[in-house]
């Protein structure tokens, strides 16, 4: 028996649909195994019917609902509660979904103050108000997707690697819960830790790591954080490796900045990793700032606008 | 028909972004006004505030999860200005070359993932088989073959780059590693088997699906409009730097240094869309999508592209663009021949990565210079798959980012978009008749852009 599938993207990039496609010959598989019944990359089906006549917007029942992307407007919202609605299980796919990613760094500005700033730059005519006919509304700030659904298994990465997609729908299939990483990347990282107290301060990530030559080995690196970059591998989910396991940006010679969101679902990058840091005696002082340690997990109200 | 109604396509499918269509039908049952909304709005522009500019290649990234190279780059040249650095030649050989894989797999998946449907299974067949799921059942040997080769260009870029979608490698200064010589002999062979396939797509779609669809590449959301692209000192097409080219209708162009793309590129903001239209401010006609008399309208994209290069810098893509021109002319107006300028830009960008991989420079151990933030300002620029992609940046002294604006390939066309739906729609749906093909193909009109 096929298993009914719906997927929608919501306040995101597609960069994790474009993780479903770089399945390579898996995707073929999992085409076999599921019927699609709404997927608005790949699928014509439409929200107010096929001749764009219905009066509001309705899914086909589906088992599972795979949503990427937070929820930033009204159509987002009315999205993810209609396939809340009619699909069995649901997955936030991606960081946007389980903790707001990259486009929740807009909650430490009101919607205003982003519009302002939109509307106005250098090449923008003047404009008499904001765009609004025939568009969805904007709220307030970006929500990840459980501050307004009930989720059931949460996919995070930017993006997901496709080992874990494919892993994660496989298990489905099978009636099964994924089992996804719960350590952090520091955890699955190859290079050499000597432990604390060698490094003071931090430097930006503006010369290149200590390391011997392209094809030396990951494991004869030292870690990046002890050659004083700001690597936020400790406060950071594993499994952005896929089944290669070694990180992504470590295996590139470059530091982790978060993107599998923070170990403990509810966890905040920035506090842990700042306690980390003076745990081993690392200036926090030496940061140029702080805000970006949240550049995934800004949702939850993690992030906020300054009082101005 | 007595009275009058709106048609909402929405979600526009098998496109990239988030837009809908709403057609008004007046009493008669013909088209009175189509407008297509653009609904995504984030404020990148504002909330890069405040943050190390060195941090923003791998931030902006979230824009596009199918173009996140071309941000990447676009961003880090923009940042290296900034900070006033040049990267060593090495570093910039891997920038462009990773570029140039990351265009021929963005092209791979447009054509077969997006749009073929349309063709091979044909614009008027049930929604349930009109995608890439059914083309994949109806050819399935050349489904794997598809999945084979776009697997194998990502996985190249994994493999050496460490991430695919939302990379890190290049870095302020350079690039993050350099390329060992053992990488460079694997990733010419992979690469060159691609070629191959890019070569196979093309005739594929000259012989069996372009002659089937003459009528309709005629006549299906055909605009008038100038174009954009960037091209060497030369005149050839260049997808990673140079000179931008803002080519009339007639033909006649200027050219200008990416720096300056406030002198020649202004944004409308229209009363529907949260997207903003792009037009060139330096034509002085104002802006009008009217598709009669459209003012300031120009467009971005393969076509654009080839329409406003003078020649091609590869022998197979030189030969292609000569049998496209001697068929549709210069500049050619005909929406649908964005497929084609797409196949034959995907021959470019292979026959481009394999000519430098060949060049055993590339494997040169310095690829970052060292680097200090500083206050500047620096303007980014490549050809994205979807067109001219713009990153502009200030800096304070600490090297934060004090303002920032981007132009982002695909908003060139959002105006063009809007007239070419009109058109389709106009002249489609007649006297109240129409049904989901006719939809379809005013959705097709659309998806010739890949916004």
């Amino acid at each position: 028996m096929t298993a009914k599938v719906a997927s929608d993207w919501l306040n995101s990039c597609s960069g994790c649909e474009i993780a479903v496609v770089d399945l390579g010959e898996r995707l073929l598989t999992v085409l076999d195994l599921v019927e699609f019944v709404h997927i608005p990359a790949l699928m014509d089906h439409k929200y107010y019917g096929q001749m764009g006549d219905g009066e509001h917007l309705t899914f086909p029942e589906a088992d599972l609902g795979i949503i990427s992307g937070g929820i930033k407007n009204e159509e987002h919202l009315e999205v993810a509660g209609e396939m809340r609605k009619k699909c069995k299980a649901i997955i936030a796919m991606g960081t946007c979904a389980t903790h707001g990613g990259i486009p929740a760094l807009a909650n430490s500005w009101s919607t205003r103050e982003l519009m302002d700033r939109y509307y106005s730059t250098e090449t923008t005519d003047a404009c008499d108000g904001f765009p609004h006919e025939g568009l969805p509304p904007v709220l307030d700030r970006v929500y990840a997707l459980d501050e307004k659904i009930d989720v059931d298994i949460y996919l995070p990465g930017c993006p997901p690697h496709p080992d874990q997609v494919f892993a994660a729908l496989s298990a489905f299939l099978e009636g099964k819960t994924p089992e996804l990483p719960t350590k952090s990347v520091c955890d699955t990282c190859p290079t050499i830790r000597e432990g604390k107290g060698k490094v003071g301060e931090l430097r930006r990530f503006l010369q290149a790591p200590q390391y011997k030559t392209a094809d030396e080995p990951l494991d004869q690196m030292r870690c990046l954080l002890e050659q004083g970059l700001l690597c936020m591998g400790p406060v950071t989910r594993a499994g952005c490796g896929g089944d290669g396991v070694v990180p992504r940006c470590i295996s590139a010679r470059v530091p982790c900045r978060g993107c599998y969101g923070p170990v403990h679902p509810r966890g905040n990058q920035r506090m842990d990793m700042l306690n980390a840091l003076a745990s081993n005696g690392i200036s926090v002082a030496s940061l140029p700032e702080s805000v970006s340690m949240l550049r995934f997990s800004g949702g939850h109200g993690m992030l906020n606008p300054a009082r101005r | 028909m007595t009275q009058t109604r709106t048609i909402k396509i929405s979600p526009i499918t098998r496109i990239e972004g988030h837009a809908a269509i709403a057609i008004e039908l007046d009493e008669t049952g013909n088209v009175a006004d189509s407008r297509v909304h653009f609904q995504a709005i984030r404020g990148f522009e504002k909330f890069v505030e405040g943050k190390p500019a060195e941090e923003l290649p791998r931030i902006v990234t979230r824009i596009c999860g199918i173009c996140p190279w071309h941000h990447h780059l676009a961003s880090n040249k923009a940042v290296d200005r900034c900070f006033g650095v040049t990267p060593p030649p090495a570093g910039q050989q891997l920038r462009e070359l990773i570029h140039s894989i990351a265009h021929a797999e963005d092209k791979l998946l447009h054509f077969f993932f997006l749009a073929a449907a349309d063709f091979v299974i044909g614009p008027d067949a049930d929604y349930a088989v009109r995608n890439v799921i059914g083309v994949a059942k109806a050819n399935p040997d050349l489904a794997k073959k598809v999945v084979q080769m776009r697997y194998k260009a990502k996985m190249m870029i994994e493999k050496f780059a460490g991430k695919a979608i939302h990379p890190v490698a290049a870095v302020t200064g350079g690039f993050a590693k350099a390329m060992t010589e053992e990488d460079r002999k694997w990733m010419l062979a992979e690469m060159r088997e691609i070629y191959d396939f890019a070569r196979f797509t093309m005739d594929f779609a000259k012989k069996d699906i372009f002659p089937k669809y003459m009528d309709a590449i005629a006549s299906l959301g055909v605009i008038n409009t100038g174009f954009i692209g960037t091209v060497d000192d030369h005149g050839a097409l260049n997808l990673y730097d140079g000179k931008i080219r803002l080519m009339k209708s007639d033909g006649a162009y200027t050219d200008f240094d990416p720096g300056n793309y406030t002198d020649y590129i202004g944004e409308h903001v229209p009363s529907w869309s949260y997207g903003k239209f792009p037009y060139a401010r330096f034509w002085n006609e104002g802006f009008s999508l009217d598709l009669e008399h459209p003012k300031g309208v120009y467009r971005s994209n393969t076509l654009a592209r080839i329409n406003v290069a003078d020649h091609m810098a590869t022998p197979a893509a030189q030969e292609e663009l000569e049998e496209f021109r001697q068929a549709f002319g210069r500049p050619a107006q005909a929406t649908l021949l964005y497929h084609y300028a797409r196949l034959i830009e995907e021959v470019y960008a292979c026959e481009h990565a394999i000519e430098m991989l060949e060049d055993p420079d590339i494997t040169g151990s310095d690829v970052r210079a060292p680097v200090e933030p500083k206050a500047g300002r620096g303007v980014g620029c490549v050809e994205a798959p979807r067109g001219t992609l713009i990153h502009d940046y200030s800096t304070d002294e600490n090297g934060m980012i004090t303002r920032a604006n981007m132009i982002v390939g695909t908003t060139h066309n959002l105006g063009p978009i809007n007239m070419s739906v009109d058109q389709a729609a106009r002249s489609l749906i007649r006297d109240g008749h129409v049904d989901e093909g006719i939809l379809n193909k005013v959705e097709m009109a659309v998806r010739a852009y890949d916004p």
